[in-house]
């Protein structure tokens, strides 16, 4: 077992050795550029392209002439976003989003306001779930995107996608989703799903980092974006660029190795995570954010109340894990996500994220558990709301001081 | 952001955790901070007739930063008159940590807790509090 442990596996994945492996020949020998056409250089690299764009179309239920590559899931976001506001704001001016998005939606989306765009934020329940019936409520008849992300990175949860997507299109707007967390580990298929734009990561997947793609339907209806970067014309005018060869084919192969082994692996991961979420909710007052029932297989979040998460962070230093304490973000300010589930700012700085993943074992789960445990009692013992909250005093009543 | 080994010395071998008799005469409390913010700590210090701090104890919510800020002020505290305890100033905390910038904040909460538990005892003790000016944030 090599310590530290690795669970953050939302943040990114350690690259599989099967995805290095197909990658390293088009760093030196196979180099050409996959737009030449005219000599077997950029012919050889143009075919390396064309597989991955099958292996990822597979995984999505996609056809190849759909995938956009990009440099991860952030351009995607951002190209699908504006590149939809600017390509139908004729028609419309109006964006529906959630509160509980990436960064990379929420500030494209602060971007579109800025042109002259309207967004509505929707709100989510307690358990991260949006209700259906608000954003039916939110549809307008200028409405041209529905951007709701597939799985959060935060807590896991997997939003109804298909149902949201039906009630875009019973109104005439486009429907995207970021699906950076939920591509490789559950099934997501843009036919059964009603999906028009998907933005996907491949280091989210044991892919390299610095590579994505942005699924964007063709047919019923044929969906288009407006370019964000002026260029050569590539990925059929969407987005120019020289094509990141070696990393479109990890990216490719990422999507193959994901595709034969997402059943297992999600049994696999699933049931280890179920074992280190309830080993720790044994412990007295801690409570795992966000809904059980619709979340990835290998995401757990958990807040131990009283505790902070970073100083519990410093505590686990054999476990690598992440937090949604302030302590640990640069705004200083808890995560965005658990404050919109209603959950208070203390609960927030609790938090600890589990991101289980492909290497993951039994035996590191096992200590995970253990040191978890370990440190959370350390930690209660100096702390002075822990010692309150045993004598049985209401820290509510208290008037702290904020500072 | 690593962690210098004094913070890291502190934090894995906290000084003076635990808790005094809040309700003696000899003893003042502060408790600073606040939960939504992430730190809270409690500060208590034992006087003896000469004015002398015999013993201090602390118990911190929050990171590793806000914990050794608070172990390392207890240190400190014991055996220093009320009036040097006064003079402890967080940037001292800051420079003996090597605390980065955004963690002077936990210093400034040691120093109002320092000065919060000397008011308590003042007060408990008949005294006026000492007029604390506004931490330097």
């Amino acid at each position: 077992m090599n310590i530290p442990i690795y669970l953050d596996n939302n943040a990114t994945t350690p690259m599989d050795p099967r995805v290095l492996e197909a990658m390293l020949p088009y760093f030196n020998e196979k180099f050409g550029n996959a737009a030449s056409r005219n000599h077997p250089f950029g012919w050889v690299a143009e075919e390396g392209v064309d597989y991955a764009r099958e292996q990822v179309a597979k995984l999505i239920g996609a056809t190849e002439k759909e995938i956009i590559f990009t440099s991860g899931a952030t351009e995607s976001d951002n190209l699908a976003i504006k590149g939809v506001f600017e390509m139908y704001k004729e028609k419309g001016n109006h964006i529906i989003t959630s509160v509980t998005e990436h960064k990379a939606v929420l500030d494209a989306c602060k971007h579109v306001e800025k042109l002259g765009g309207r967004v509505t934020y929707l709100p989510v329940k307690e358990d991260g779930l949006i209700d259906l019936a608000e954003l039916e409520a939110a549809m307008t008849s200028e409405t041209i995107l529905v951007s709701i992300m597939y799985g959060n990175n935060e807590i896991g949860v997997i939003q109804p996608i298909k149902e949201m997507a039906a009630i875009a299109h019973k109104y005439g707007a486009l429907f995207m989703t970021d699906a950076t967390q939920a591509v490789g580990k559950i099934p997501v298929n843009v036919i059964a799903d009603g999906i028009d734009l998907l933005a996907l990561s491949a280091h989210k997947m044991y892919g390299p980092k610095g590579v994505g793609a942005l699924y964007v339907r063709r047919k019923g209806p044929r969906v288009k974006v407006t370019a964000q970067m002026d260029g050569g014309g590539h990925e059929r005018g969407m987005r120019s660029g020289t094509l990141n060869v070696p990393g479109i084919v990890g990216l490719g192969k990422a999507c193959e190795l994901a595709g034969l082994e997402m059943e297992s692996e999600a049994k696999r991961l699933s049931a280890l995570r179920d074992k280190l979420q309830s080993a720790l909710t044994v412990l007295e007052e801690s409570y795992v954010n966000g809904n059980v029932e619709h979340r990835l297989p290998h995401v757990a979040n958990i807040s131990f109340k009283y505790v902070e998460g970073e100083g519990l962070m410093m505590a686990m230093k054999d476990l690598a894990v992440s937090s949604g304490s302030a302590c640990t973000s640069a705004s200083l300010e808890p995560s965005y996500v658990l404050k919109s589930l209603g959950l208070s700012d203390d609960l927030a700085h609790s938090s600890i994220r589990f991101g289980l993943g492909r290497f993951t074992t039994e035996e590191e789960i096992d200590y995970a558990i253990e040191i978890t445990k370990k440190s959370v009692n350390h930690l209660r013992e100096l702390s002075p709301l822990w010692e309150m909250f045993k004598e049985g005093i209401d820290l509510d009543s208290i008037e702290w001081a904020e500072h | 952001m690593a962690y210098s080994d004094k913070v890291i010395d502190h934090y894995t071998n906290p000084r003076n955790v635990g808790t005094l008799d809040k309700s003696s005469h000899k003893v003042g409390t502060g408790l600073v901070g606040a939960p939504e913010c992430g730190d809270v700590m409690r500060l208590q210090i034992q006087v003896d007739d000469n004015n002398i701090i015999t013993d201090a104890k602390f118990k911190t919510f929050g990171c590793g930063s806000a914990i050794a800020s608070s172990s390392l002020a207890t240190e400190w505290l014991k055996g220093k008159s009320v009036d040097d305890a006064m003079k402890i100033d967080n940037m001292d905390i800051v420079e003996e940590l090597a605390l980065p910038p955004v963690k002077i904040h936990c210093s400034v909460l040691a120093e109002d807790a320092i000065k919060a538990a000397i008011n308590d005892f003042r007060v408990k003790n008949g005294m006026e509090p000492f007029v604390l000016e506004k931490s330097h944030h």
